[in-house]
């Protein structure tokens, strides 16, 4: 019989200790067949966060090296200096990359390291226990929140995305989801593009990936999509928000 | 101190300004490129020692430098550096504390330096040089204890070392792509199983053994990297012990004491930690009076109390916030309160 579906070389055959329904289980198996399919699994080195996917290291079969909460953009820097060559990548939380980890992801973008930043947003701090995130909507209850989220009180959702385009050393930025078919189809083109632009040496690359959190959200794994989809999106829309290739084909075409 | 790390192989350093020690990133800066290594001025002192980890999980020879205030910051990253067990090499030029204190010379941090520093159960190497000389030679030993015990190597220094400028012999030009081969770096699993490098141990007795093992590590390193200077201590009947700027002070005033005829010794710990207790346990079943001198409010003071168990007199006298007394200020303490006798 012929084989039409398997796990990719690049994930260890370990379960998952992600809740059902969580989003961070599609991603790694995405990011996973990305580096399979580019054949870069010898040149890939990732960099789990501190956050639901600290334990990253069980699942993906490629060398990994752990950061402190929120440094992974600076680890891989000091990665990828030494190895200019190889693909370097962080897998990092809301909370990890828009809270405590801002000043080294701004600054890692304004470089323009080589390097690409998959940025998970579930808009609440899922290891500690649904706490309010950087990323948490106006009026959404968190633990930290309890009678909503209060812009004169907890401030706004950060748009970590949009304000990493402004810098000029960022060539790549995409915001995805992985809710549907689709949204999983649309955030492995955008990996596999941010990864080839970052082999390129063009710039920093980064991929936004919305994803449910049916736990803290306290939904069921379907209505968690459909809160991403119908909520998160207004806060935090989908689409390219920076690739400076399609600028330059653009200029091409005129 | 920078040219004594790029001898030693060290082709990437990753920092952030603070006085005094601005001269080291600054000589990286232009010197590092010319040997076809990497010089980056990071965002922040937290952002310079997280780009250390990533060399260091690379495989390379990397190094940092900050002063006090920076070197708190720091202490996250060297925390981890610990915990994963990874080499680097980190110089703290200190200056008067706490808070943002001032830029004069101080040592501030001698806790902070020979306790971990950071979060956890953990040991750095800590090497306290006197001379310029010893910043060389200090920081080239420095990369190969670091390598070969994977372990953090602190150099701990101050303003005043930073600041003066001394005749060096440079030690040989290490070839890099002859120094020792890390298999367990991330170089990407090319013809090999990939492997992860992590301080992340959630099981409590799983933590215990990486504890465990670590503890075993430092009792090698202080059964094997005690390093000590014994100056005039064979007939010496009062002993001053001092380390770094202090011990330079502390010397001059030796002679100048034994100029009068008193018999007066130096010793001077050059690696603080581990701290060369048995040597100077050993003095003490001749010498009954200790003189501990630091330019802080007292701290090395209380591993001289550990080493010598009450087995002799300790007077200590320092001097914190900056303050730098000359050699005349120690010898005429010394006279006056030892030998009852008032010298110039």
């Amino acid at each position: 019989m012929k084989k039409v579906f398997g796990r990719p070389k690049t994930l260890k055959p370990n379960p998952y200790h992600y809740c059902p329904g969580c989003g961070h289980s599609l991603l790694h198996r995405v990011v996973a067949e990305v580096i399979e399919e580019m054949g870069a699994e010898e040149i890939a080195i990732g960099v789990p966060p501190a956050g639901c996917a600290v334990l990253a290291y069980n699942y993906f079969d490629v060398d990994m090296g752990e950061a402190a909460h929120g440094r992974g953009a600076a680890l891989a820097t000091g990665l990828k200096r030494v190895l200019p060559d190889h693909l370097v990548f962080t897998y990092q939380g809301d909370g990890d990359i828009a809270a405590i980890g801002t000043a080294e992801t701004v600054h890692a973008a304004n470089r323009g390291e080589k390097i690409t930043c998959i940025f998970v947003n579930n808009a609440v701090y899922g290891m500690t226990g649904g706490q309010m995130a950087p990323t948490t909507l106006l009026g959404q209850t968190t633990t930290t929140s309890p009678g909503g989220r209060v812009e004169n009180r907890d401030g706004f959702p950060l748009n970590l995305s949009e304000m990493l385009a402004i810098t000029r050393g960022s060539a790549y930025i995409e915001r995805t989801s992985v809710t549907s078919p689709a949204g999983i189809r649309a955030t492995k083109k955008a990996i596999r593009k941010a990864f080839e632009i970052q082999l390129q040496g063009l710039g920093f690359t980064l991929v936004e990936v919305l994803s449910p959190c049916p736990t803290n959200l306290k939904m069921s794994p379907l209505e968690a999509c459909k809160w991403v989809d119908t909520e998160m999106v207004n806060f935090f829309p989908l689409g390219v928000i920076k690739d400076i290739t399609a600028s330059e084909e653009a200029q091409d075409a005129h | 101190m920078a040219e004594a790390a790029i001898r030693a192989g060290c082709r990437y350093y990753f920092g952030y300004p603070i006085t005094p020690q601005n001269e080291l990133p600054e000589y990286m800066s232009k010197r590092l490129p010319e040997v076809g290594g990497i010089f980056v001025q990071a965002e922040s002192e937290i952002a310079s020692i997280n780009m250390v980890i990533g060399a260091s999980m690379a495989g390379a020879r990397v190094m940092t430098s900050s002063s006090s205030p920076g070197i708190s910051l720091k202490q996250e990253g060297i925390s981890y550096l610990g915990g994963l067990e990874l080499p680097a090499v980190i110089v703290n030029m200190m200056r008067g504390g706490p808070g943002l204190g001032n830029i004069a010379p101080s040592q501030s941090d001698y806790f902070q330096a020979t306790r971990g520093g950071g979060h956890g159960d953990y040991r750095t190497i800590v090497l306290a040089p006197a001379s310029g000389q010893e910043l060389c030679d200090l920081t080239y030993k420095a990369f190969d204890l670091a390598d070969h015990y994977r372990n953090p190597v602190l150099i701990l220094a101050d303003g005043m070392m930073g600041q003066m400028m001394e005749p060096v012999r440079f030690p040989v030009l290490r070839d890099v792509e002859r120094l020792p081969k890390k298999p367990w770096a991330l170089t990407g699993a090319k013809g090999r199983k990939s492997h992860f490098i992590r301080s992340l141990i959630l099981d409590p007795e799983q933590m215990e053994e990486h504890n465990w093992k670590l503890m075993r590590k430092y009792e090698q390193i202080a059964d094997s990297e005690i390093r000590y200077e014994s100056f005039k201590t064979d007939d010496a009947d009062l002993v001053i012990v001092a380390f770094g700027t202090a011990a330079r002070i502390a010397k001059a005033a030796v002679k100048r004491a034994r100029g009068e005829g008193l018999k007066v010794g130096l010793f001077r710990p050059i690696s603080l930690w581990p701290y060369p207790s048995k040597a100077l346990r050993d003095l003490a079943k001749r010498v009954k009076h200790f003189f501990v001198f630091e330019l802080n409010a007292g701290q090395m003071i209380e591993d001289v109390h550990l080493a010598l168990g009450g087995e002799a007199d300790v007077f200590f006298y320092g001097r914190p916030g900056g303050v730098v007394p000359n050699p005349a200020e120690i010898s005429r303490i010394v006279s006056r309160q030892f030998f009852q006798k008032e010298i110039g």
